[in-house]
């Protein structure tokens, strides 16, 4: 009977690749680093996501019509002059899409940079400091939480009239910091009692070295894991204040391409081409986000990885399977070779 | 208690910071948006809903900052939101009050049967991994990937229509009168299918998700290995003992994930033309109504403050440890 390989090394305390991460050796960690590609989620999402960025890059270029120009075809299925067919006013859709990644991109990873910086900021201070200045930033943090964001970026976004994507970043970034500020919180307090903290700060190193040099990068997974996480949210934010027409007409973004859809009975007329494209555009992109997130996920702790095949059969021609911290016992299995024989029950009293 | 009163104490603070933010916003307009608002209506707002609006936007007299917060409170205990002009003469109020129940009946039911549901389908992924549950998780994460709003665009297109079972927009039929009697019920639930399965889809997965992975955790701990020891049979096992401990932050996630799915359910409200919030916030948006995007702004937060707090409530009932102290 042969048992996965991956599965017994998940089972090993302190063989994960995450167990012991300080005691990585400097010439190690380029060969860590490439763990994390070999992890088909991890590479999947990465390569998706290449793919809209360099389309973020040349998109505008390579279009083969203004996205804003009128044609005279309107409302025309998708053919081999409009890949995915025409708007109202004869605009070719593909070029929309594709001039649109941009700002997606652009507004996507700008806020998530943004709250990104605020969540360490703020979590990892409310984490390490502890006492009065973790509380008032825990309770800033939760009020964030708890109110709902969308609703306030629409308000906001609607009073400024006409807000460009940079702004659209700032309000989404300011906005949806609170979640992964409190997720740092909670990890720079477990991390900040582990002896090597508290070797560091016994040899007398500053506090700002502490954090920046000993707990940050052990953080790097959480807060990579954030950062993914708040693009997928600005994204669809993104694209949620385009379709309900309160950004700035000027530019494309797939948000905009579904606003004009849906105000001019794209789908009572039927043209599905006008809206799907821009719907898969940003379910792919979200999808290969979120791969890219359970690979950091599975990267950090083994043990979510998806066991593959765990069902095995056994010579006998039955069923075992395979489980974590668990040793399959056959009911029709042999004696087990063993020289230890259970003892008489008279012995053990 | 000593728990549960903390938990008060934080959702007022909240509240009350809440309510503060949506005192300053409309006063971080630049400009006088009043005179554009009048010269946008063209002389058809009368002049009590332009005084309304003055107080909104902190532009009326030269009163200080701090009086007008005390009236805004003064007002709030009122419920007096002000006038909404794409009703008008109606008091926000009253819109709010007409919509309310509209969205919290799909909302909150379509959000329960999603967490009900995900989280039990979670409990299986966890407990039977590497099995064909682990097959659900591309599925859903495409899913919980794609805008609500377009998957109810999309539901539309496929499953509505003038033929349909499925009616393509509205709370309830044009003909009928909103009343609790036998053809108003049935003619709103069926209204209500299609956007509460658009709903339940796009929101399912994730919970799917985390109580996968929670599950997954708590299954290598000894209590489940001890359980496993005593022969317990396997069910009893995977509910009994590793859901049962596995779901605790899955509740507390629930709270916390509310704000963002009451903000995409509001859109899957504008998509369907369903009576509820997010459509009356459509039509403020549309025509700049600020009085009820604020009304509106307003009571979703306090919704998802009272949500909160029963979700804790919920979250006490399950774990003794909260109940000990104090």
């Amino acid at each position: 009977m042969t048992i996965p390989t991956s599965s017994i090394e998940q089972v090993i305390p302190g063989q994960g690749s995450m167990a012991q991460p300080e005691s990585v050796r400097p010439g190690k960690a380029k060969r860590q680093r490439f763990l994390f590609l070999r992890n088909g989620k991890a590479a999947t999402g990465l390569v998706i996501l290449g793919v809209y960025v360099v389309l973020a890059i040349i998109g505008p270029w390579i279009t083969p019509y203004d996205p804003s120009a009128r044609g005279n075809d309107l409302v025309q299925p998708p053919s081999a002059d409009h890949w995915f067919g025409t708007t109202h006013l004869g605009q070719d859709v593909f070029s929309q899409v594709l001039e649109g990644t941009q700002s997606v991109m652009f507004v996507g990873f700008l806020a998530g940079t943004i709250a990104t910086v605020l969540s360490v900021l703020i979590g990892v201070t409310a984490g390490y400091l502890g006492g009065k200045a973790d509380d008032t930033l825990s309770a800033l943090s939760n009020v964030f939480l708890v109110i709902p964001a969308v609703p306030l970026m629409i308000i906001i976004t609607s009073i400024l009239e006409n807000a460009s994507d940079t702004l659209i970043a700032l309000i989404i970034g300011l906005t949806s910091w609170s979640w992964n500020a409190r997720v740092l919180r909670a990890q720079t307090l477990s991390l900040r009692r582990r002896d090597y903290v508290e070797a560091a700060r016994a040899t007398g190193e500053k506090t700002w070295r502490i954090v920046i040099f000993e707990l940050l990068p052990n953080l790097t997974a959480v807060i990579a894991s954030g950062f993914v996480g708040t693009v997928i949210f600005a994204v669809l934010s993104e694209i949620t204040l385009a379709f309900i027409g309160i950004t700035s007409n000027s530019g494309w973004n797939w948000g905009t391409i579904l606003f004009w859809a849906q105000g001019q009975q794209a789908l009572g007329q039927g043209a599905w081409w006008w809206f799907v494209p821009a719907g898969l555009a940003i379910a792919f992109l979200g999808t290969a986000l979120s791969l890219i997130n359970f690979g950091i996920d599975e990267f950090v702790s083994p043990r979510l990885r998806s066991a593959g095949k765990t069902k095995l059969k056994t010579a006998s021609g039955g069923t075992v399977r395979m489980r974590i911290g668990f040793t399959p016992v056959l009911s029709n299995s042999a004696e087990p070779h063993t020289h230890a024989r259970p003892l008489p029950r008279e012995a053990v009293k | 208690m000593k728990y549960f009163l903390q938990r008060i104490a934080f959702y007022l603070f909240t509240a009350w910071a809440a309510i503060t933010l949506n005192f300053f916003i409309p006063r971080l307009v630049p400009g006088d948006p009043v005179q554009s608002l009048i010269a946008k209506f063209r002389g058809q707002l009368s002049s009590e809903a332009i005084n309304s609006l003055y107080v909104l936007f902190g532009l009326d007299d030269d009163r200080s900052l701090w009086s007008q917060y005390i009236d805004y409170w003064g007002q709030l205990f009122r419920g007096d939101l002000g006038l909404s002009f794409t009703f008008f003469p109606a008091p926000v109020s009253q819109v709010i009050g007409d919509a309310l129940p509209w969205t919290i009946l799909l909302v909150g039911v379509t959000t329960i049967i999603s967490f009900l549901l995900g989280t039990s389908l979670g409990v299986v992924a966890g407990w039977r991994r590497g099995s064909w549950a682990d097959g659900l998780l591309p599925v859903t994460t495409f899913f919980s990937s794609v805008p609500y709003f377009w998957l109810g665009i999309i539901a539309i297109y496929l499953l509505a229509g003038p033929d349909s079972f499925f009616p393509s927009s509205g709370g309830f039929d044009s003909g009928l009168i909103p009343a609790w009697d036998q053809y108003f019920i049935p003619s709103a639930i069926q209204h209500s299918l299609l956007p509460a399965l658009t709903i339940l889809i796009s929101s399912v997965s994730g919970w799917i998700l985390s109580m996968r992975n929670m599950m997954v955790t708590v299954s290598s701990e000894d209590y489940i290995t001890v359980a496993h020891a005593k022969g317990l049979s396997e069910r009893r096992v995977a509910v009994g003992y590793a859901a049962r401990n596995a779901l605790l932050p899955n509740v507390s996630g629930f709270a916390l994930s509310l704000g963002f799915i009451v903000g995409g359910t509001l859109l899957v409200e504008i998509v369907f033309s369903y009576p509820g919030l997010g459509f009356i916030l459509l039509q403020a948006l549309g025509a700049k109504d600020y009085p009820l995007m604020q009304g509106i702004f307003l009571i979703i937060t306090i919704s998802v403050l009272v949500a909160n707090l029963l979700a804790d409530v919920a979250y006490m009932l399950l774990d003794p440890r909260t109940r000990k102290e104090g």
